[in-house]
């Protein structure tokens, strides 16, 4: 098999806060086929987004990414000079934030910032420029982009500020996009459009991407592979049909049975009640011993208090870590 | 019939916006953000409101919060007008209003203070409205924690130490501190995981039986909203097109962009056939709303009376109303 863009094993990001280590990221692996799509769902507050910016050496402090490697194309990002970073991040990777708000800068225009952009990476003309960040403004939805490009972000609804993001991160035409929550400020039918246009430059131009969602319909449309998270761990990474059809981790499966029905209807009669997995999640200050689910688990044996799992493959391109699927595991 | 909870009046908001040409010149043109919308809530139900990213929703909340000046219309809660309350200086009046009215943001990130522990941007509404109840505070504290899934440890740490989920938990726990009485919630479950989606989601609909709240619920996740909504609004470009009981809208929307918005819901199934009713033609601008319906330049059903007249809002079946010349 092919060598994958970019490898991320044993990545492990800790908070060194005042009232001890929160261990948000431990230990996560999965990695990128050229042109792939891959999909991290999982837990809020499970590491997703702490990953992603640990890829690009995003992470704020306290945050310390304190092992693993993150192999693009053959070169390890965790060790690379930090001015050989800035040729790859934005131009070769790059990433649409969470949360657009804090991720445009409140005091330029749009146009500013975005051309900004290109013109630091690219040796094109002010003119050029603005021609681009229009033609991607147009792209993602944004009418009158002309006009739009003299506002400030404090004067767009939420989906536009998330579109001018995804805008942003396409403007170098990458490899690889890092997408967190990319549409979940959009309507249904513009999330439609941007899904298109993802769809087509990775076509196009075999663009790879992870997409970090917590919506199933856009996992289910847009991801050849799935990776789960719980509590800064992987629980199980297959193919899109088999997470969807053939779910083999405890917590996979009761994610996906907490999945709301649109197909549903919810009145009438006695108001019905929305299955949610019991429990809570766990303090990543302390997290649980053994399987970091065990306490939350329907399947949780004795020894899932005890033993690490490891990502074990079940079957071809299907790991899980969960003991009772016959996981390997570590006894504390 | 009994009265309703909010009652808003033809209303408007509009922000101008410099337009600068090749040459420099300077033409004023308007974002109609939102248009003679009218709507009303009765106690104890949920208005579910819906419409394309940028049709004015946030900006609709927004100025019945009097967060920003409406350019025109009225807005009564408990029939009281609250336009001029908030015009005038009646604090008191007006903080009374606050408090029965809360809003949760669209936006954890910016709407909680950065320099504040969860604990006190918790404390805060305790504080301007229980003012007389100071012990029971902390217990007041935990217990919104844990409804909310949050830890009473929480309480210690600062917004950036949260996830974006969790940072949208604590922008409910705060609207719910003081027990209003409507709450509008602006897409306040979008960045959770369906899980914790759900939890919220019963904790609304426990809330509402069990102490009659009102809500306005704002919401891209079409799912959730067919689930907490007794009826649902859907606007397009600043307009309200249609309104319905929430079972006849999904059963039966009368407007050719209700019926586009429900049928690209994406299907959680890898492989499932699409049955996406393709909008043709762009995204209209609201700084240039097209004349007549705002919708006929995308629509399959627009006649020639389409591109004139724009549709009053009127009665399609009990309790149906919708803005459309042609409806399905
Ligand atoms: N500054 C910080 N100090 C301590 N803990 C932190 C800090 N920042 C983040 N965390 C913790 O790191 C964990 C991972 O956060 P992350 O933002 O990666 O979650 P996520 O999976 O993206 O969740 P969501 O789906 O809610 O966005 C969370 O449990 C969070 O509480
Ligand atoms: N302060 C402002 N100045 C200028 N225009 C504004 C301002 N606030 C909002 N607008 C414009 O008003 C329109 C409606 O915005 P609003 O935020 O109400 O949309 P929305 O329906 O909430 O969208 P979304 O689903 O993306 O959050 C948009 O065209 C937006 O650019
Ligand atoms: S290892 Fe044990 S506790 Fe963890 S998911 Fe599997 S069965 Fe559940
Ligand atoms: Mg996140
Ligand atoms: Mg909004």
């Amino acid at each position: 098999m092919a060598e994958p863009l970019l490898s991320v094993e044993d990545l492990k990001v800790h908070f060194f806060t005042r009232d001890g280590v929160v261990r948000a990221v431990d230990g996560v692996d999965f990695a990128v086929n050229r042109g792939e799509t891959l999909g991290i769902v999982g837990e809020s507050g499970s590491g997703k987004t702490v990953s992603s910016l640990a890829l690009l050496r995003l992470v704020p402090p306290p945050a310390r990414t304190v092992g693993g490697r993150v192999v693009f194309e053959g070169t390890d990002l965790l060790t690379l000079p930090t001015k050989a970073l800035g040729t790859i991040r934005g131009r070769r990777i790059a990433m649409v934030f969470q949360n657009p708000a804090t991720s445009l800068n409140p005091i330029y225009s749009i146009g500013s910032q975005l051309g900004e952009i290109l013109l630091w990476h690219e040796p094109i003309t002010r003119a050029e420029a603005e021609a681009r960040v229009i033609s991607l403004l147009t792209l993602v939805g944004i009418t009158d982009p002309a006009a739009r490009l003299r506002q400030y972000p404090h004067e767009l609804s939420g989906g536009m500020k998330q579109r001018v993001g995804i805008a942003r991160a396409l403007l170098c035409n990458p490899s690889l996009v890092l997408a967190d929550e990319p549409t979940t400020a959009l309507d249904v039918t513009i999330q439609a459009q941007i899904l298109d246009l993802l769809a087509d430059l990775r076509r196009r131009l075999g663009m790879a991407m992870v997409l970090v969602t917590h919506d199933m319909g856009v996992v289910a449309r847009m991801a050849d592979r799935i990776t789960v998270m719980y509590a800064g761990r992987v629980c199980e990474t297959a193919d899109a049909a088999t997470i969807f059809r053939a779910p083999q981790h405890p917590y996979t499966r009761a994610l996906l049975d907490s999945m709301p029905r649109i197909d549903h209807r919810y009145t009438g009669g006695a108001r019905q009640v929305l299955p949610t997995i019991p429990g809570r999640p766990p303090n990543l200050l302390d997290p649980p011993a053994g399987c970091r689910f065990h306490p939350r688990c329907p399947d949780a044996i004795a020894d899932c208090r005890r033993i690490l799992p490891l990502e074990t493959e079940i079957a071809p391109g299907h790991t899980v870590s969960c003991i009772r699927r016959g996981s390997q595991g570590i006894a504390a | 019939m009994t009265e309703a909870l909010l009652e808003v009046r033809n209303l408007s908001k509009h922000y101008p916006v410099l337009k600068r040409g090749i040459l420099l010149q300077r033409k004023a043109a308007e974002i109609r953000a939102v248009d003679d919308v009218s709507f009303s809530i009765q106690p104890g139900e949920t208005l579910g409101l819906v419409g394309e990213s940028g049709c004015g929703k946030t900006t609709t909340a927004r100025a019945i919060l009097n967060l920003v000046t409406p350019s025109a219309g009225s807005v009564r809660f408990a029939g009281q007008d609250i336009v001029p309350v908030f015009r005038g200086s009646d604090r008191r009046a007006q903080l009374a209003i606050r408090r029965s009215l809360q809003y949760v943001f669209q936006d954890p990130y910016l709407s909680l203070n950065p320099r504040w522990t969860i604990g006190e941007t918790l404390r805060e509404p305790l504080r301007v409205h229980l003012a007389d109840q100071q012990s029971a505070w902390q217990a007041r504290i935990d217990t919104l924690l844990e409804m909310v899934g949050l830890e009473p440890h929480h309480a210690w740490r600062y917004p950036h130490e949260f996830s974006g989920g969790q940072r949208q938990r604590v922008g409910v726990a705060r609207a719910l501190a003081v027990e209003p009485r409507l709450l509008i919630l602006d897409e306040p479950v979008s960045s959770l995981d369906i899980s914790v989606r759900a939890q919220i989601l019963n904790l609304l609909v426990e809330l509402q039986d069990r102490l009659g709240l009102t809500y306005l619920y704002i919401s891209h996740d079409l799912s959730s909203v067919r689930f907490i909504s007794t009826h649902v609004a859907v606007m397009y470009l600043g307009k309200l097109v249609e309104i319905a009981p929430v079972d006849t809208l999904f059963a039966t929307p009368g407007h050719h962009y209700t019926r586009a918005l429900l049928s690209a819901i994406p299907v959680p199934d890898p492989g499932a056939a699409s049955t996406r009713i393709a909008l043709q033609g762009e995204v209209p601008s609201a700084m240039n709303r097209p004349p007549g319906c705002p919708f006929h330049p995308r629509c399959a059903a627009a006649l020639p009376v389409c591109s004139r007249e724009e549709p009053p809002l009127t009665a399609f079946g009990p309790g149906h109303r919708l803005a459309c010349h042609n409806p399905a």
